[in-house]
């Protein structure tokens, strides 16, 4: 591999280009308009304007992207995480073209994709799966009934192409059901053009803790242990950690037998993540979905483990001899990450595009690791997503993780738009966070307690 | 009956608009669904009226404080 193009923005973009410059593999960048000044532009050896600011036009273009790797002569894509990370057809035509894709095979990115191919899979390889029904046909709302009898409530109508909190509902009044069924689905084809719904428990006191996972193509494959991504609004993780509290070895080593087993299954080749909801009460695990891609938190994993993600995806992808052993894989210490995110607790949590005319991070050493998209000066546009940085926090135990991590938040300068480092630090040292009684529920619970610790002064 | 403005509180792309002009709106009843940094949010009518005019169309990017649309209160 000589030439690498992510087909990404921002942090993750910035992150594979640091370990590709480390391998002596020149980088690619592709922007849209509004990314023209953008940081992981300015570092990359070369840069290729895509198309407009919105992503359907630019970072989701398959075309537009693949067109820009021939021009650069880039001889590998690695897609990153979100955008085209998980599609088949883009994964496909990367290798059609004759370049090196970093990621699975597109037949893999299909399985997965489908929320219920994926869940007969994680059921044929022997993972427990959270109680569901079929996709339900609308025309017989008798069936959609008789779906939720069996299912249980409280239940969640989820599309089949929705992911990330987008095209979920929860009901909890079995009367509601048959409605909330059609909009769900009207939604769903609206937003994926795919109106395929279907049901599943609701968990009423969950955590979310993930197995990252690597596979070597060749059906054998390795778990780097687990993180708790408990912390949660609106379905979108705010904290996560490694390794999850308050969780028994026995429950943590079944998940990640069971993630290995999948991953053997349908020979995974490469970085993936294996979701799990955990009832918080009885330790049942249940497979939720897997994620094919380099992970928002994979930070977390490499603060503990030692190993760097993306090289080991990157030397899959060149045919080195990369089979890990399992043994040699250790985990020592505690890390925590928090996610940046220009938003304003104050004003529920309203995104707060604008410019950052200051932003100032602190420097990184062995317990603290930033990733972080933007630098001073720069426009945090409404176009993409709200995240301006990760912050790591590494420590001996979780109580120093965790004071590492608010150190550095505190720590960090952030002027001209609303954040929400103050909420993160009252999220770190809230009691109940700190002695581990972590589930999804835990910010909707505690969000006054939460806001009421945030200093008022300025947003 | 007084004409009250309707302003976006955030910048952001105009992703659907759910009333039309002449429909009568509740207090906190959405008028449009804007779009920014991948979250869906509502611009609501201020309080209870009737759509006298939507001044934006669905596509078009908007800044804070933009006036979309009008009612009379």
């Amino acid at each position: 591999m000589k030439r690498l193009l992510v087909a990404n923005r921002g942090e993750i973009a910035r992150r594979i280009f640091r370990t590709a410059r480390e391998l002596g593999i020149e980088t690619v960048a592709v922007h849209s308009q509004a990314d023209a000044g953008a940081a992981h532009v300015a570092e990359a050896d070369h840069a290729v304007a895509i198309g407009p600011a919105s992503a359907r036009e630019s970072y989701l273009d398959a075309g537009r992207v693949l067109e820009a790797a021939r021009s650069s002569g880039a001889d590998a894509v690695h897609p990153g995480y979100g955008f085209l990370s998980e599609n088949a057809e883009f994964a496909e035509a990367v290798m059609a073209a004759g370049l090196k894709w970093i990621g699975p095979a597109p037949d893999t990115l299909r399985d997965m994709g489908d929320k219920n191919r994926a869940r007969a899979l994680a059921r044929a390889a022997g993972v427990p799966v959270v109680p569901g029904s079929d996709p339900l046909d609308l025309a017989a709302p008798v069936t959609i009934r008789a779906a939720g009898a069996e299912v249980g409530y409280p239940l969640l109508v989820k599309a089949a192409a929705g992911g990330g909190g987008i095209g979920m509902r929860r009901v909890d009044d079995p009367d509601k059901l048959v409605e909330t069924v059609a909009a769900t689905q009207s939604m769903a084809q609206k937003a994926f053009g795919d109106g395929t719904v279907f049901l599943e428990r609701f968990v009423p006191k969950a955590r979310h803790v993930e197995i990252q996972v690597f596979g070597f193509g060749n059906g054998e494959a390795v778990h780097l242990f687990e993180r708790d991504c408990s912390l949660q609004r609106r379905f979108q993780k705010v904290i996560e950690e490694s390794p999850a509290p308050n969780l028994p070895d026995a429950v943590r080593a079944r998940m990640a037998e069971a993630a290995v087993a999948l991953c053997r299954e349908i020979r995974y080749s490469g970085a993936g993540t294996i979701e799990f909801i955990v009832d918080a009460h009885t330790h049942e695990a249940f497979f939720l979905e897997m994620n094919t891609r380099i992970q928002v938190e994979h930070p977390v994993t490499e603060m503990v483990t030692g190993r760097d993600l993306v090289a080991m995806q990157l030397a899959l992808a060149d045919g080195a001899p990369s089979v890990v052993d399992q043994a040699s894989i250790a985990t020592s210490g505690h890390a925590v990450e928090c996610r940046l995110y220009a938003e304003n607790p104050a004003k529920m949590f309203m995104p707060a595009p604008g410019t950052l005319s200051r932003f100032v991070l602190p420097e990184p050493h062995a317990g603290l690791r930033i990733d972080s998209g933007y630098r001073e000066g720069d426009e945090v546009t409404p176009h993409y997503d709200p995240m301006l940085a990760k912050i790591i926090g590494r420590g001996a135990d979780r109580a120093a993780a965790r004071a590492a991590a608010a150190e550095a938040l505190r720590g960090l300068q952030v002027e001209g738009i609303a954040t929400n480092r103050d909420f993160l630090i009252a999220c770190l040292e809230d009691p109940a966070f700190a002695a581990g009684d972590v589930h999804t529920g835990f910010i909707d619970e505690n969000r006054k307690a939460l806001l009421a610790r945030i200093p008022t002064k300025g947003a | 009956m007084a004409i009250v403005d309707v302003k976006s509180e955030i910048t952001g792309n105009v992703w659907k608009i759910v009333a039309e002009p002449g429909q009568s709106m509740e207090e906190d009843e959405p008028i449009l669904i804007l779009e920014s940094m991948k979250m869906e949010i509502p611009v609501a009518s201020p309080e209870d009226g009737v759509v006298t005019e939507i001044l934006v169309n669905e596509g078009d990017v908007i800044t804070e404080g933009t006036v979309v649309a009008r009612i009379e209160a």
